[in-house]
């Protein structure tokens, strides 16, 4: 699961072009969007699309997204529980 | 300053090849919406597609079969009865409106084939346009534009008469961008309803005559405003700000009050923010109690060809003295009340407002009048 | 009579402001460039780092151009001959192959040239007039007349002209500021 979450992170650093934040700035559970790490609505899009290349995992209902999204922590749970690859 | 009319308007859509026939289609109800796969990838989409022997029997008939691509064909069928009618002048210019061109080429690694400039300057040359052609390419608001832009060139005394083509295909490239989006609706969209699930997309040319000549069927463009939001690029305001300005730019100019706007032709996607974005501004803008519709549920979203097809379609609403039912809408469901069209009916119309809103937070309002 | 007060162009890693140099980068490539001007100007923007590098070109620009800016009635007319074709190949190269189609939202947004004009108009919070157009070069014989028409009108309270060439490596931005007061006419010649 640690192993999964740095991945995330990584991951989301990458496909959303944060630029000036690294992996140790992201907190296990801090909000990823608002307050956090101010996310928006095409970066909802976009982990959508990641959950899909990276795991194999269809999101079809966008609502679904906000609590999956709501950290790093609840994001890894998501994925260990659906990944199909 | 010199006023500027819309005359004669030809659209080539799914639903016909001239403004009658797209007309009677509308007064009869009728969709252009259909579920189609263009591809494995896409899956199913409800679209509205040309039917493409139609479309060549028409090209074959107008003796452009071999021209360019389909779009420039298409637009080459759109302006042709207009020219045939309208000569052209040492000082007329044409104007394109598009979102992509010929973004298929690129499908084809052919990168210069989706060169824009040079498909208008193919178009102005088979035509013989002695002026350079001007290409707006803003998003969904780009048609719209292009009709404000052809008034002010109009109003700057800059061009004799200007010739607007608005066009856009149905594309792999676009609707897998609105598909990432989940923006598409799985079913006929349904402008301001309850239950609206997205936007369709469709296609279609377009071609209209601008000039500054008062005839019988002459259409006045009253006012005209393009407002950006300033709040994101691709999520519209929650304030409706940019298309709320538009509109109030729009009527100062035309000296016009809400109270004086008979009937609004609006940009109505179908989709969730979209027409919520619509409604806050209409309502801040008094209008709110004014007869709306949206053109979507007939055509789908024909981007850079939509603000040209829905005004030509407002201008003929204001010849026959018509409105529109608003297809799609059942169920009141956006976060301020609207009045949504829901008879299509014969009803006295002197002054309409046309607005269009798109990505980039751009918007455009066009205010028109048959006095 | 309008008059140009200010006047930019960026190209090669070079950025001359009003004719003097005002910034040189050791990279001549757009990336290395873009990124290095970003931390010259000691800009807090996060959002920067996600547009597309026209976007990131007609920024850069204005940020240049707009310092010391108090009016918020600034339209924008901003032009190029490839519309947002970087973007565009990106979104192709996505759904190109149907074994790896993934479409990316956040690459497609950027596949209008106009958004460049919403990165601009958000930035500066400039609720005003735009437009974009598509020519092989400049098109001064519209927007110079254009311009004039929206100081004239009062559509606008100044105007802000820009080409924005970006084409594989090759980059080129050229902007001027057009408003009542200013040492430059503005007429075809000074825009040309």
């Amino acid at each position: 699961m640690a192993e999964l979450k740095e991945l995330l992170k990584e991951q989301i650093i990458d496909v959303l072009n944060l630029e000036d934040i690294t992996v140790a700035d992201i907190q296990d559970n801090d909000p990823l969007f608002g307050e956090g790490l101010g996310l928006d609505s095409i970066d909802a899009l976009e982990l959508i699309v990641l959950l899909d290349k990276e795991y194999g995992i269809k999101l079809a209902d966008p609502k679904q997204g906000k609590e999956i999204f709501s950290s790093i922590q609840t994001l890894a749970q998501f994925v260990e529980q659906n990944r199909t690859k | 300053m010199r006023s500027a009319y819309i005359q004669e308007s030809v659209i080539i859509s799914p639903l016909g090849f001239d403004t009658a026939q797209n007309f009677k289609q509308l007064q009869a109800g009728n969709s252009a919406l259909r579920k189609t796969t263009l591809s494995a990838s896409l899956g199913e989409t409800v679209v509205a597609q040309l039917d493409e022997e139609a479309l060549n029997n028409h090209f074959q008939a107008l003796g452009v079969e071999s021209f360019g691509s389909r779009m420039e064909k298409m637009s080459l069928a759109a302006l042709m009865p207009i020219i045939q009618q309208r000569p052209i002048t040492a000082n007329s210019l044409l104007i394109l409106s598009t979102t992509k061109g010929n973004i298929q080429a690129l499908a084809d690694q052919d990168i210069q084939g989706s060169f824009i400039p040079a498909m208008a300057k193919r178009i102005a040359d088979y035509f013989a346009f002695q002026q350079e052609p001007l290409v707006i390419s803003n998003a969904c608001v780009s048609g719209l534009m292009a009709l404000s832009v052809a008034k002010r060139f109009i109003q700057m005394e800059q061009v004799s008469d200007v010739y607007i083509i608005a066009v856009d295909e149905l594309t792999p490239f676009v609707l897998s961008g609105f598909q990432s989006f989940q923006a598409l609706s799985p079913e006929n969209c349904r402008p301001y309803d309850q239950d609206r699930q997205g936007v369709n997309l469709g296609e279609a040319a377009v071609a209209c005559y601008v000039s500054s000549v008062k005839e019988a069927d002459s259409i006045r463009i009253a006012g005209d405003a393009n407002i950006n939001d300033a709040n994101h690029i691709s999520g519209p305001s929650r304030t409706g700000e940019g298309l709320y300005l538009s509109i109030q730019k729009a009527l100062q100019e035309a000296n016009l009050k809400a109270e004086d706007i008979d009937y609004v032709l609006a940009h109505g996607t179908a989709t969730r923010y979209n027409d919520d974005m619509e409604a806050i501004a209409f309502h801040r803008a008094g209008l709110a109690n004014c007869p709306t519709t949206s053109l979507k549920g007939y055509y789908g979203h024909t981007l850079g060809a939509a603000g040209l097809l829905e005004a030509v379609i407002t201008a003929e609403c204001l010849r026959r003295q018509f409105v529109l039912a608003s297809l799609g809408y059942a169920h009141p469901g956006t976060t301020e009340p609207m009045h949504i069209q829901q008879e299509t009916l014969a009803k006295e119309i002197k002054t309409a407002l046309k607005t269009a809103s798109g990505f980039a937070g751009t918007n455009t309002a066009l205010i028109l009048t048959t006095d | 009579m309008y008059y140009i007060s200010q006047y930019i162009q960026l190209q090669a890693g070079t950025v001359l402001f009003n004719g003097n140099p005002f910034f040189q980068s050791e990279h001549s490539e757009f990336k290395g460039f873009a990124k290095e001007l970003y931390q010259k100007l000691e800009l807090q923007y996060p959002k920067f780092y996600k547009m597309d590098n026209l976007c990131k070109l007609a920024f850069l620009a204005s940020e240049i151009i707009l310092q010391g800016n108090q009016e918020s009635d600034v339209a924008l007319l901003f032009s190029n001959q490839e519309a947002s074709l970087g973007s565009d190949l990106q979104h192709q190269a996505h759904i190109q192959d149907p074994e790896q189609y993934y479409p990316s939202p956040a690459v497609f947004v950027y596949t209008l040239p106009n958004i460049s004009i919403g990165e601009v108009s958000i930035r500066h919070q400039f609720k005003s007039e735009s437009m974009f157009l598509l020519a092989d070069a400049y098109p001064s014989t519209y927007l110079l007349p254009y311009t004039q028409y929206l100081l004239a009108s009062g559509k606008a309270k100044k105007v802000l002209c820009g080409w924005f060439r970006m084409q594989d490596d090759n980059y080129e931005a050229c902007c001027y500021l057009v408003e009542k007061e200013g040492p430059i006419a503005h007429e075809t010649q000074t825009i040309e």
